[in-house]
């Protein structure tokens, strides 16, 4: 549905987005990710002809942005939630966007519902609001038009951990409902539970992309992290199966898939209390993808997400 | 990758964003912020207060070349003056709030949108002198109330209407073509009250260093923009070298900056 053929721009001499080539299916979420200046923001606001690409052509559902009539009815756009008068109240920039779109009034109050802002709080000016708040705002905003697509960037970013997960069953079932779904994040976690698809990029260019599995199979090899009652019998017993064992914390990480260890233990006979993909994880596979093109601390990769019950 | 359906839009039954829908966003967006608001309210305001003080003098000293054209005049300069900041705003604000983002993502024909801020400038122009004559009828009424002698009317239609009407779009629209230029509210507000008030100066000292029919003269008369509007209040008087003045004028301070400006939000990276 949305289709970016060999996609770059320039500034000057610097390359923010390099031949960038990738699509985004419908009925599903695709997960941009990347590292701070990746150019994740460059090439949506390239997709919407917001910023004129350099070389290389970006088209939705077979139309350049440009050409698309009442763009607003079929693609959903956020790029940045504070792209707003701060002095016009929530409502009136809803009602704004609804009236260039032609859609009735009663449009502005079934989203603001949608994204849970209060009446009392739809009344306030944008100035005063909170950065959470402008995000269900912004939010609310793409969805007005019921569009086909939705462009997403940073979506989450400033939400509480249940806005976030309301966002994700959001995006979710409007992704199974047949709509195309591209959100960008430099949060993995973020994006892992919900992403059909991800594309990584970092330092303009694309460095891997496809489903979680395909990306984990060229993640290098498994690693598990196990705890037992006998880490110390345990850890005999893999090693003499030729595995190589560390300890990490409470318990051990193997270089080996999780059945190995369960295999392992089972003919040890020690009991297991916790065993999980503990290896070149996704994280991990991001980390090293974009390595050269990280800042010398990635702190945002590092840190648990907000929601991070369920990592 | 599977071939999944609906990878085309069907746009066959969405009709284009029509003008008249982004003339309506447009003026709504005029005074639908607190900023824009408050402008069109102290242009209200402040005109009042000018006639007030006006009606004062001209009852209490008793002034017998009093008209209908006395009153809108004062309602004029008011106007005149906070118009054009009325018009920057319309174009800047996109910028300097950044709302420019998501105007541009609903409407990307840019060129579209520059249109409707125009037309409503223009509107807004056009009420500006409804408001100046209606004040002026009304004030005019209760100096003739108060027992003043008074003049309903003493000018030419053109010269009070159309030359006024004219002469408020011009000046709407050089702030409208500064605005396009800078994108930026501060700056076009300074370089366009700089414009009415330097430049004017300017063309005196000019005037008075190389004399009255020197060259600078002789030129100035096809620059001086003020001078050529000012005009407009004798619309029915103007030679053909008087508008040929108006229209070149024009064309240095409204239709260059204009064009520049146009080209810069057309190709400009919205951020
Ligand atoms: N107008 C510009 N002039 C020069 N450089 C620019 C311009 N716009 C973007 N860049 C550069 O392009 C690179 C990509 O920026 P972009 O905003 O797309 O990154 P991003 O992936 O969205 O990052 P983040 O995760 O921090 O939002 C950055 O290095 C940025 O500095
Ligand atoms: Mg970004």
């Amino acid at each position: 549905m949305i289709k970016v053929e060999g996609l770059t721009r320039k500034y000057g001499s610097f390359t923010a987005v390099d031949d960038v080539s990738f699509t985004c299916q419908p009925g599903r979420v695709t997960g941009f990710l990347g590292p701070n200046g990746a150019g994740k923001t460059t090439t949506m606001r390239v997709m919407v002809g917001l910023t004129p690409a350099t070389k290389g052509q970006v088209t939705i559902g077979g139309l350049r942005y440009h050409d698309i009539p009442n763009p607003g009815r079929h693609v959903g756009v956020l790029l940045d939630a504070s792209a707003q008068h701060g002095g016009r109240t929530g409502r009136e920039v809803l009602t704004i966007g609804a009236m260039t779109m032609g859609l009735p009034d009663s449009r502005v109050d079934e989203m603001l519902d949608l994204v849970s802002l209060t009446a009392s709080e739809a009344k306030r000016r944008l100035r005063h609001y909170s950065l959470g708040m402008k995000q269900r705002l912004g939010i609310a905003h793409a969805l007005l038009g019921d569009p086909q697509v939705l462009i997403l960037d940073e979506p989450a970013n400033g939400l509480d951990p249940a806005g976030i997960r309301w966002m994700r069953g959001l995006l979710k079932s409007y992704a199974d409902r047949g709509g195309t779904v591209l959100l960008s994040s430099h949060l993995l976690h973020e994006v892992e539970q919900i992403a059909d698809e991800m594309i990584l990029i970092g330092r303009g260019k694309i460095v891997a992309q496809g489903d979680r599995a395909s990306l984990l199979a060229g993640a290098g090899p498994a690693q598990t992290l196990v705890t037992s009652l006998d880490n110390e019998v345990l850890s005999t017993a893999l090693k003499e199966a030729g595995h190589v064992v560390e300890s990490a914390g409470q318990g051990l990480c193997v270089h080996a898939p999780a059945v190995e260890v369960g295999r392992a233990a089972l003919s040890a006979q020690v009991v297991l209390t916790d065993l999980r993909d503990g290896g070149a994880g996704l994280e991990d596979l991001f980390l090293q993808l974009t390595a050269d093109t990280q800042r010398e601390t990635p702190p945002d990769l590092a840190a648990p997400t907000p929601g991070g019950t369920i990592a | 990758m599977t071939t999944a359906p609906a990878i085309h839009l069907d746009v066959t039954n969405t009709d284009p964003v029509p003008l008249s829908r982004l003339l309506r966003v447009e003026f709504r967006k005029s005074y639908d912020t607190r900023a824009g608001f408050w402008l069109l309210f102290s242009i209200g305001v402040i005109t009042l207060i000018a006639e007030v003080i006006t009606l004062i003098v001209a009852i209490t000293q008793d002034l017998d070349n009093v008209s209908l054209g006395t009153f809108t005049a004062v309602a004029a300069v008011v106007t005149s003056f906070l118009l054009p900041v009325l018009a920057i705003m319309l174009v800047t604000t996109e910028w300097t709030q950044r709302s420019a983002m998501v105007t541009f993502s609903l409407e990307s024909r840019r060129s579209r949108v520059v249109w409707s801020k125009l037309l409503v400038a223009f509107v807004l122009s056009l009420a500006s002198v409804v408001f100046a004559i209606v004040v002026g009828v009304v004030c005019n009424a209760i100096f003739a109330a108060a027992g003043g002698t008074t003049e309903w009317w003493n000018q030419d239609v053109r010269d009070g209407v159309i030359g006024f009407v004219i002469s408020q779009s011009l000046g709407m629209l050089v702030g409208f073509a500064f605005a396009a230029l800078f994108l930026n509210t501060a700056a076009a507000i300074v370089v366009y009250f700089a414009f009415s008030f330097i430049v004017p100066t300017l063309f005196e000292v000019g005037t008075a260093v190389f004399g009255e029919h020197s060259w600078f003269a002789d030129l100035r008369k096809w620059i001086d923009f003020n001078t050529a509007q000012n005009k407009l209040f004798e619309l029915s008087t103007m030679s053909g070298a008087d508008w040929a003045h108006l229209v070149v004028s024009s064309l240095i301070w409204v239709g260059i900056p204009l064009v520049f400006g146009l080209r810069r939000i057309l190709r400009a990276e919205v951020k």
